[in-house]
């Protein structure tokens, strides 16, 4: 029998995933939406660090380690979670830039309109 | 078609989702047993081949560092992007700034953000250079370091105007040192190529103590590159936006 502790981080995984895309399916605004996108990115920042534990072990950095062999978390997932902090920063300025534009350009930043103007 | 008609397809969707996340999670070993082999070697080989300590950077700046070259290039092409989608387009013109609501009355800065802004604009210029310039040893490095230290110019703007913010980070001198950032961690790369090594080997002494600011070899260099060019795109993004937030005001 699983404990709750071990399914506890992809129990919120699969929360947090849902509840961003909830907000985008809703969505009445551009910039919501885009917010919606970054919770929905937050996930998998949750799943790499969750997948990447190892019971017992520390942080995978050698400063006050001595033991060399010491157990640590897996350092390759953490390196990964970087990536995709910054792969969402980028990915967020670029949809702002073109909320303005949309803005500017039809006065509105509700999809439900901007799907009835058809460009 | 209606958000009703959107929210049910979008619970059927869910639930799809739903089945195979659940498939996928009895397939995984369960939480706190993860099996990869890399991270396990990388964590045992790390410190005596790089001599840097924290084996996060080490990954990302030496290990895969061919793949923290694109990653860096994508905030370059992202902040090259949002500067081309928020051009001057034809027609558009710059006018003096009008508030929508014409009768709203505006609160200046108070001073309390002011004084508190600018007594942190020190200490996270000095919080960010710490950052970027010790990964070799702290859970820290250029990206986190240049985030921090774009955040300093952000309050810059918080404390003053936007004219104070766009004179202390002129556009042409961040444009320069995102290009420096960028082009510098590409061109340690390339020097290592100079030394009949393969591209981004780390060819710098690595020091005697491991975790020394002067050691790890090309691990801080990168860093302090990738520091530059992070906090220069960070920059440029947010001046462009903050630019367009006037423009659209002044529409009104």
């Amino acid at each position: 029998m699983v404990s709750f502790v071990e399914v506890f981080p992809y129990v919120v995984v699969a929360w947090v995933l849902a509840v961003g895309l909830y907000g985008i399916v809703t969505s009445r605004h551009l910039v919501h939406s885009i917010v919606c996108l970054i919770v929905v990115q937050s996930s998998t920042y949750v799943l790499l660090l969750g997948v990447g534990y190892k019971r017992g072990a520390a942080a995978p950095y050698f400063n006050d380690i001595t033991q060399r062999h010491t157990p640590v978390v897996d350092p390759v997932v953490q390196a990964l979670a970087l990536t995709d902090v910054v792969v969402e920063a980028a990915v967020t300025a670029l949809l702002l830039a073109f909320a303005i534009q949309a803005h500017k350009r039809f006065g509105t930043l509700d999809p439900q309109d901007l799907v009835q103007l058809k460009g | 078609m209606t958000p009703g008609q959107r929210r049910w397809i979008f619970l059927a969707a869910v639930a799809g989702l739903a089945a195979f996340y659940l498939w996928g999670l009895a397939g995984l070993p369960g939480f706190g047993n993860y099996p990869g082999p890399y991270g396990n070697i990388i964590a045992r080989v790390a410190v005596s081949q790089t001599n840097a300590t924290g084996v996060v950077s080490a990954v990302n700046f030496e290990y895969r560092g061919f793949d923290t070259v694109g990653e860096e290039f994508i905030l370059f092409i992202a902040a090259t992007g949002v500067a081309t989608v928020l051009r001057h387009l034809r027609g558009e013109r710059d006018r003096t700034a009008l508030d929508e609501a014409r009768d709203r009355q505006v609160p200046g800065t108070s001073e309390a953000i002011r004084t508190a802004a600018l007594l942190f604009t020190g200490p996270t210029v000095l919080l960010g250079w710490w950052l970027a310039s010790h990964a070799q040893t702290n859970p820290s490095g250029g990206f986190q370091g240049g985030v921090v230290l774009a955040t300093a110019f952000m309050l810059i703007y918080l404390a003053g105007e936007f004219l104070v913010f766009e004179r202390v980070s002129p556009v042409d001198i961040t444009d320069a040192v995102e290009a420096v950032g960028a082009g510098g961690f590409a061109a340690v790369g390339v020097a290592a190529v100079g030394y009949g090594l393969a591209y981004l080997t780390n060819f710098l002494p690595r020091g005697v103590y491991p975790g020394a600011v002067f050691s790890a070899g090309t691990i801080p260099l990168i860093s302090f590159f990738v520091g530059l060019e992070v906090a220069a795109a960070f920059i440029l993004i947010v001046s462009e936006l903050l630019e367009q937030t006037l423009v659209i005001r002044q529409g009104g």
